[in-house]
């Protein structure tokens, strides 16, 4: 006989982002329906004629506690982990736990893109022997991973899954599993991106993912919406620290939520177009594996990425895979203020899930203007919407280029 | 125009601020990069190809094993100007 699995607590949160760079800022500002997208204020437009020229960028000052020689071993995306992490652990109460027992999952969709394409033009303009002997460490994918487990002492695991835009949940389900394992009992788990460069905008909309309504940026990201066009590029790290109940018991840890179910599928069918089996799937597992009822599930944080395909049918996804009972849903697209975080979205909207879940409030969808008719559940438009006492469960998408579905349900505390 | 040996201390001290965080008043002749200022093989590196383009000089990779000390590094850029 087996011993009965362990319930995985999250115990600290943090996060740099559009919105805020820390966890409380960042709950203010969603809660308060703030767009983040701007112009930007460089010659990005003109100088290599984007066709885009708006993004949701990091608030000023959010890497400030960096070190200089910190930053100058960093790529961008790993410093914005770096810094989530730092505050996640903090907010945890810096828990004391065996190293062997501390894991790290950290995804990211991309990397260290800006490292890539500054060295490269390093080659070209100064030569191979200008090149930052530092590069490697930089650009490589579990730069973020590696860093923290070396920041924090972390021996179980360092782990980075890469699944594009579902990378940061991917994490998350990844570091559930450490612990249900026995790996484990303090995983930190997240995901970050930074990749708000002209190639990667340039890509984007080609592949016509990218909304293009340059006239009015702040409108941009509308999920929902009859006119919504495309997502809108974000940037930034959130980073959880998961716990096992015993282990936060022990310590006497505040308890936000628990990651209580995951659900992970591919869909095997095309590279960048969604699939509703997949989605459904993974949903379904997730909310088999967390134990709860379709009606207790109150809240979702959705993928809803703003994309004229996509919003629609993850909610009809849901809609399968709860078996239509979907009527005490209220749903979220935060990326609506935040944008979208590529391979830090999962890992943010974990983050807006378990506040959720923690403070009874659903974040707000804001630029809805006119609502597609063909949505089939309750959007919480423009404010916050209040959610139930008791015990509740929060469902959170995140779907990926190539067919990454993965779905977490938080319960509360 | 050379650089005097006082101005390569003060160039090489700036940069080994800028990379490590070491202060620049830290950065002695007889102090040992690994030992006393507790850098890295990569750290050395970044020291090295900032140092060449500071001093428009060229220190090969089988020399950088010899420079064990600051002092080391200042005579070996002295030399290898002009």
């Amino acid at each position: 006989m087996s011993a009965p699995r362990s319930r995985v607590a999250v115990t600290g949160l943090g996060t740099v982002n559009p919105l805020g760079g820390d966890v409380a800022s960042t709950w203010e500002a969603a809660l308060a329906g703030t767009s983040t997208a701007r112009t930007f204020d460089n010659d990005w437009k003109e100088r290599y004629g984007l066709s885009v020229d708006f993004a949701c960028q990091i608030v000023p000052g959010a890497l400030d506690s960096l070190t200089r020689p910190e930053s100058k071993k960093l790529d961008p995306s790993g410093q914005y982990a770096m810094v989530a992490a730092r505050q996640a652990w903090a907010d945890a109460g810096a828990p004391e736990v065996a190293p062997e027992r501390l894991g790290v999952v950290v995804g990211t969709g991309i990397g260290g893109i800006w490292t890539t394409l500054d060295q490269w033009d390093v080659v070209r303009e100064r030569g191979a022997r200008r090149v930052n002997p530092y590069t490697v460490p930089m650009l490589m994918a579990n730069s973020s991973a590696a860093n923290i487990s070396m920041e924090l002492g972390a021996r179980a695991g360092a782990h980075t899954p890469v699944s594009a835009c579902a990378s940061g949940s991917e994490a998350v389900a990844l570091g559930m599993g450490m612990i249900r394992d026995g790996r484990a009992d303090v995983v930190v788990v997240g995901g970050t991106e930074a990749s708000i460069h002209p190639m990667t905008i340039a890509a984007f909309a080609n592949i016509r993912a990218l909304s293009g309504r340059v006239d009015d940026p702040q409108t941009a990201s509308r999920p929902y919406d009859v006119d919504r066009d495309g997502f809108v590029l974000g940037e930034g790290a959130a980073i959880l620290v998961l716990e096992s109940e015993e282990h936060a018991a022990a310590r006497g840890a505040r308890v936000y939520a628990y990651a209580s179910g995951r659900g992970m599928a591919a869909d095997a069918h095309h590279i960048s177009a969604p699939s509703p089996e997949g989605q459904a799937s993974a949903i379904r597992e997730a909310v088999e594996d967390a134990d709860v009822a379709a009606q207790d599930i109150v809240h979702l944080n959705s993928h809803g990425t703003s994309t004229p395909l996509g919003d629609i049918g993850e909610l009809n996804s849901v809609s399968t895979a709860l078996g239509g009972i979907t009527d005490q849903i209220v749903v979220s697209s935060t990326k609506s203020m935040t944008g979208h975080l590529l391979g830090g979205a999962g890992a943010l909207e974990s983050v807006f899930s378990v506040l959720a879940s923690h403070h009874r409030l659903a974040p707000p969808t804001i630029n809805i203007e006119n609502l597609d008719p063909e949505t089939p559940m309750r959007i919480a438009q423009d404010t916050p919407a209040e959610l139930p006492g008791g015990d509740i469960a929060v469902l959170n998408n995140a779907f990926g280029f190539g067919g990454h579905d993965i779905a977490v349900v938080f319960t509360s505390a | 125009m050379a650089h005097t040996e006082n101005e390569i201390l003060e160039g090489l001290a700036e940069i080994v601020n800028e990379e490590t965080g070491v202060a620049t008043e830290d950065v002695k002749l007889e102090k040992s990069f690994t030992d006393d200022l507790d850098i890295d093989s990569i750290s050395m590196m970044t020291i090295v190809v900032n140092a060449e383009e500071k001093f428009d000089v060229r220190i090969p990779d089988e020399e950088v094993k010899n420079l064990a000390t600051v002092g080391d590094a200042v005579k070996y850029i002295a030399g290898a100007q002009n």
